[in-house]
This record gives C-alpha cells, sequence and structure tokens, in this order.
C-alpha cells in the first residue's frame, strides 16, 4: 500500500511541475487584462523567454544569470507590445499575434547553434526529504526553486489586487481607464508597467521549459502553452487562486495522457496528445456557457483602446 | 517643436500608403538584423528580395505561394471587417486538405474530369465545417472564438499526423509518414511546361472576384461592414448578428479548406505531416497588409509569399534558418500596425517662434 501511496505521490508532484509554465505565464498575463489590455502574444514571450534562458546558461555557465535574463528578456519584447499598444494605440489582437510570430521566427534564429546542446541540472531543494518521507516527499519536497515560487504567485497576485492600492489602481484601470484617468491616474503608464510585468512572467515561463522541465532547446518547445495559459485566464474568470486550480487539471491532463501512452493503451497517441487542447475548448464552453458570469468578472475595458485627448 | 494633432477624416491615399511605409521600414529593421548577424546587409537582403524572383522558374514559385496566401486571407478578411477573430485558418486548411485528401485517396485509380471537382469540393466543404465550430460555440455558448480556434490547429495536425501515420498510410510507402501519390486525375492541371505553377491559381482569382461583389455590391456585405465598424449600429438595424458570426466563419474556413485542397492537389501531390508551412497563420498578416481589401490583398500576398522564397534562399546563401521569414513577416505587422497612428494622428513640425525663445 505504502509503494502505491508514494506512485500516487510522484503522480501529484510531476503534475504539479507540469503546470509551472502555465501558473506562471498565466498569473502574469492576469495582471495584465486586469488592467485592460489583451496581449495575444504570451506564446512568443515565453519561447522568446525559453531560448534567451537556454542561450544564456551554455554561455555563462550560470543559471541564476539565466533566469535572470530570460525574465528581462521576456520584459524587452513586451516593450514592443507596450509601445504600439499604448502609444501607437494599435489594436491589442493583432498586435499580439504579430509578437507571437515575431517571437517564435527570433527564437528559432537565436536558437540555430543551440540545437543539440545538453542542459545544466537544475539544483532541487530538499531532496533527501523527498526519498524518506512517503507520499508528500515527492509532493512537496526535491523541486526547483522556481516551482515553489510560481505555486506561491496566485496568492501573491491574489493579495496583491485585492489588497494593495496599486492592485486596487490595476483594477480601476481595467475597469473604468476614463474614470481612472479623471482621478489623476496616469493610465498609459499602469498598462505599461502591467504588459512589462507580464512579459517578465511570460519569460520565466518560458525559462522553466528549456532550464528545468526539459532541459534543452527545442525549436517550437513551448508548444502552444501560451495559448493554454490565455486559456486558463478565462477559464479563472480573472481570479488568481483558480488559476492555480486550472492550471493543475491542464498539468494533470498532460501527465495523465502521458502515462496513458507509455502504458501502451490502445488509443492512438495523437488522440492522447490532442487532450489537453480538445479540454481547453469543452472547459471554455463550460465556464463561458452563463454570460452574466464571465461579464461580471472581465474587465470591461479589456482589449479596448484607450486615448486620452491632450 | 512638434505637435501630436487628430486627425478628423482618413484620406484614402494615406490608408493605401501606409502600408508601403511598413514595408520599407521592414526592409530597414531586416537590414539591421542581418548586420548585426555579421552580413553585409545590403548583399543579405538582395539574397532577401530579389534573388528569389529573378528569372520565370522563381516568379512561378512566387505565385505557388502568393495562391494560398491570398486565398485564406480573403476569407479572413470577411471575419476580421465584422470583428471575428478567426486565427485558427491554419487548422481550417489542414482539415480541408485532410478532407480533400481522403476523397482524392477514395478515387485513387479513377479516371474522369469530375474528380478533381468532387475533391476541391469536399475540402472547401471540410474547411468549412471545421470553421463552424468555433462559430457555433460562439454564438450560442460565448466562448472566446479566438482560443477555441487556435487550439483547433493543434488537434487538426495531430488528427492529420495520426491518419498518415496510421490508416491513410501507404501501403508500399516502408512506413514512411505519407500517402499514397494521388492519381493524375486528382491532380491540378499544371500550367505551363517546366513550372510548377498550377490552375488553382484561377480558384484564387475567381475567389477574389466574388468577394468582391459580396463585400461591395450585396447586402450582406453592407451588413459585415456596418457590423465591423459599430456593433451597437447593426444591432438597432436589426442585422441577425449570430447568422452573420457563422456566414463569416463559413466563407473564411471555405476558403482555408480551399487552400488546403490546392496545396495537396497541387504542388505536394499526397498527404504528409507538413501541408503547410504556416500559411494560415501568414495569412493573417497579409489580410491586414492588404487593408482587408480584395485587391490590396493580392498585392500583399505577393509581398509576403516573397518572405517565405526570400528565407528559402538566404538559407542557401546566407546560412541563415528558414525561420528568418517568420522574423519578418512578424515585424512587416508590428510597423504596419504602428504606421496606421499616422491615419487617426497628424504630426506637425513647427517652427519655434519667437515668444518662445
Amino acid at each position: 500500500m505504502s509503494f502505491d501511496l508514494n506512485f500516487i505521490g510522484i503522480l501529484i508532484g510531476a503534475i504539479m511541475a507540469s503546470s509551472v509554465p502555465l501558473i506562471l505565464a498565466a498569473s502574469g498575463e492576469l495582471i495584465t487584462e486586469r488592467s485592460g489590455v489583451l496581449n495575444l502574444g504570451v506564446e512568443g514571450m515565453m519561447i522568446i523567454g525559453a531560448i534567451s534562458g537556454f542561450a544564456l546558461m551554455v554561455i555563462t555557465d550560470n543559471l541564476f544569470i539565466a533566469v535572470i535574463g530570460s525574465m528581462l528578456s521576456g520584459l524587452f519584447i513586451s516593450i514592443i507590445f507596450g509601445v504600439l499598444t499604448q502609444s501607437l494605440l494599435t489594436n491589442h489582437v493583432a498586435t499580439g499575434l504579430a509578437l507571437t510570430i515575431f517571437g517564435i521566427g527570433m527564437s528559432a534564429m537565436i536558437g540555430k547553434n543551440f540545437v543539440g546542446i545538453p542542459g545544466k541540472e537544475f539544483p532541487l531543494l530538499f531532496i533527501n526529504l523527498k526519498e524518506n518521507v512517503p507520499f508528500l516527499g515527492p509532493i512537496l519536497f526535491g523541486h526547483s526553486i522556481i516551482l515553489y515560487f510560481a505555486f506561491l504567485m496566485p496568492f501573491l497576485t491574489n493579495y496583491f489586487l485585492k489588497k494593495t492600492k496599486i492592485g486596487l489602481i490595476i483594477r480601476a484601470v481595467g475597469d473604468s481607464p476614463t474614470s481612472a484617468s479623471n482621478q489623476g491616474i496616469n493610465v498609459t503608464l499602469v498598462r505599461y508597467s502591467c504588459i512589462l510585468y507580464g512579459g517578465a512572467m511570460c519569460g520565466l515561463a518560458g525559462a522553466y521549459l528549456s532550464l528545468i522541465y526539459t532541459p534543452q532547446w527545442i525549436e517550437n518547445m513551448t508548444g502552444g502553452r501560451g495559448w493554454i495559459a490565455l486559456a486558463l485566464v478565462v477559464f479563472a474568470t480573472w481570479s488568481p487562486i483558480k488559476v492555480l486550480i486550472g492550471a493543475l487539471i491542464f498539468g494533470g491532463i498532460t501527465i495523465l495522457q502521458l502515462h496513458m501512452q507509455a502504458v501502451g493503451l490502445r488509443i492512438p497517441v495523437q488522440f492522447l496528445s490532442a487532450l489537453p487542447y480538445i479540454m481547453t475548448i469543452i472547459v471554455l464552453v463550460v465556464i463561458s456557457r452563463d454570460s452574466r458570469k464571465i461579464k461580471l468578472n472581465t474587465p470591461t475595458s479589456l482589449g479596448q483602446i484607450f486615448y486620452k485627448e491632450k | 517643436m512638434i505637435k501630436i494633432e487628430k486627425r478628423n477624416d482618413v484620406s484614402p491615399s494615406i490608408y493605401f500608403l501606409t502600408p508601403i511605409l511598413a514595408i520599407f521600414l521592414t526592409l530597414f529593421g531586416g537590414g539591421i538584423i542581418f548586420y548585426v548577424l555579421g552580413f553585409n546587409p545590403i548583399e543579405a537582403l538582395k539574397f532577401f528580395f530579389i534573388t528569389p524572383i529573378s528569372d520565370l522558374y522563381g516568379f512561378s514559385e512566387l505565385l505557388i505561394k502568393a495562391t494560398p496566401l491570398c486565398l485564406i486571407a480573403i476569407g479572413l478578411s470577411f471575419c476580421f471587417k465584422s470583428n471575428n477573430w478567426n486565427i485558427g485558418a491554419e487548422g481550417q486548411l489542414i482539415f480541408g486538405g485532410i478532407v480533400g485528401g481522403g476523397v482524392a485517396l477514395l478515387f485513387y485509380g479513377h479516371d474522369g474530369f469530375y474528380v478533381l471537382p468532387i475533391i476541391i469540393l469536399s475540402g472547401a466543404i471540410g474547411g468549412m465545417m471545421f470553421a463552424m465550430i468555433p462559430a457555433v460555440l460562439k454564438t450560442y455558448f460565448n466562448t472566446n472564438e479566438i482560443l477555441v480556434s487556435l487550439m483547433l490547429v493543434y488537434v487538426a495536425k495531430l488528427l492529420l499526423d495520426y491518419l498518415v501515420v496510421g490508416p491513410w498510410s501507404n501501403p508500399e510507402g516502408f512506413n514512411f509518414p505519407e500517402t499514397r501519390q494521388f492519381s493524375e486525375s486528382a491532380r491540378m492541371p499544371i500550367l505551363f511546361d517546366g513550372l510548377r505553377i498550377h490552375a488553382g491559381i484561377f480558384i484564387t482569382l475567381i475567389t477574389v472576384f466574388l468577394s468582391w461583389l459580396i463585400l461591395y455590391k450585396t447586402y450582406l456585405g453592407f451588413q459585415i461592414k456596418v457590423s465591423g465598424l459599430s456593433l451597437k449600429t447593426a444591432k438597432y438595424a436589426g442585422y441577425k448578428g449570430k447568422t452573420m458570426i457563422i456566414i463569416v466563419f463559413m466563407i473564411s474556413g471555405a476558403c482555408a479548406g480551399l487552400a488546403g485542397v490546392g496545396e495537396i492537389t497541387g504542388p505536394i501531390g499526397q498527404l504528409h505531416r507538413n501541408i503547410s508551412p504556416d500559411y494560415g497563420f501568414t495569412a493573417i498578416i497579409v489580410a491586414f497588409l492588404g487593408r482587408l481589401n480584395p485587391v490590396g490583398i493580392i498585392f500583399a500576398s505577393l509581398i509576403v509569399a516573397l518572405t517565405y522564397l526570400g528565407a528559402e534562399t538566404a538559407q542557401i546563401f546566407l546560412q541563415v534558418p528558414k525561420y528568418t521569414g517568420q522574423v519578418f513577416q512578424g515585424m512587416i505587422l508590428f510597423f504596419l500596425l504602428g504606421s496606421d497612428y499616422l491615419l487617426f494622428f497628424k504630426i506637425k513640425f513647427l517652427g519655434l517662434k519667437k515668444n518662445e525663445l
């Protein structure tokens, strides 16, 4: 029995690990969307984070620099989005798409010389507790520091949005930029900051993939996770705690289908691989069906251009 | 002194001049990227944009790439004009290819003039059905069409993978992930000996003409444009919003499906894993660059098709990855969207007045 329990513990640990990039990217995007900005460039920012993290790791041989660098590169690339949507007042959807296309192309261009290089081992914390404590060991211990950070993030984000003054300002800007502006809040500045923050978090999410989850560089290695993160924000109805729950569900589906593949069920591999995407659609349908509930929680000015006559 | 003023009306000349400005800025930005990578920028840009179309064969290749791009972008323009964000054209292309390819395999060994039209039609219907999924979910369940249409791209890719590896793989193909080569009767006729340009280009041109007709000469086209400009006006005028969402998705899905079937019966001639180098996504850029206007889209498709060819040439001569093309495509869209600022705002350069000194 204890063996079985331990196996379940390992399974849960694996699910947690696979949900980390989703949690990071989605909680970053959540802040951006709460300020009224819809950035569809998550996938592009993530992949840029993935390649810059990996490249910096190879070049400097220093994981700390790699992680910080990946966040900075996510931030830098999101500046493009910020300048376009906030200063040049472009359409959020189209600009986000351009960012994703550009990011994927750019990452492949940079990554050309990094294909096939093995990654470096990322230090895991409390490794001996993981082996010695049955069941809870593999769940609570033996993870990278980024995983712990990711699991703390939804709670921090929740506190930040609901209990701090800056959080209140962000929500005010997202719900009614005009009244916020009349109150003397610099809407453009708030939105810029939220975009850059979202970019940094997506960069970190990408670095988690290329440095820890599958420590190597593969072209297009984000594989649609950025888009799933975007769906998660809707699924969570813009509430950080629900992002955590949603990410764990998607992590669960991913791990489950991998195990089903490994066990050799007679279902074709491709159908199992399609499961996370199909589930995303089903979940979106279930959540969005009640249009009142969605409307109540959606930042009112989401995706709309704000222009202040000077 | 620089002063920024809001324009009261958009002049049509600027409306079509800013895309050209965007292209020049992209060339400039691309030159900088090549310079950073250690190439002579002028030389590199020449390899990218001039070498590929310096002979007849290259020009035919340009038309082959522009054919699906133009077709998909025309379809997307219906969606984008009415504020429906179908960004899963890639999935609709693949699904159209799957349905058309399935029919082509069904007719394997058959001769007859009717084979190709049936395949083309079934491909269009396939793409249309696939586009109906996000449309129906949007109208009846209020689901975000951006995310649904995008998720379906991955589903379509995996379905194609399953089919070419499994049930549809060539029985004599040594387990390669591809189907049989289609029969001659299931292939698009080649227009000129020695070139690959095929009859699919006529499908594209006919579609362009038909969409111009629909958009500018019918009541439906008028409704689409009005709903894009103001949803409230459309509601007030009593347009059936739900029906229109479904119609624009059907049109754009059918176009993407046609593009898919044109690829597999044209240059490819069978089904395999990569029937499209992301034409469905790139067509989004084409649609914007062409200002959602049928004639504009024709020119835009030629320019964007050149980034595909240029990336291939640059890959051979400069050893840069073919993804350079995507970088250029992203940049075009960035610069295009950015230069739209000039549409709505005037930038005035004023001399310093005496009293300010």
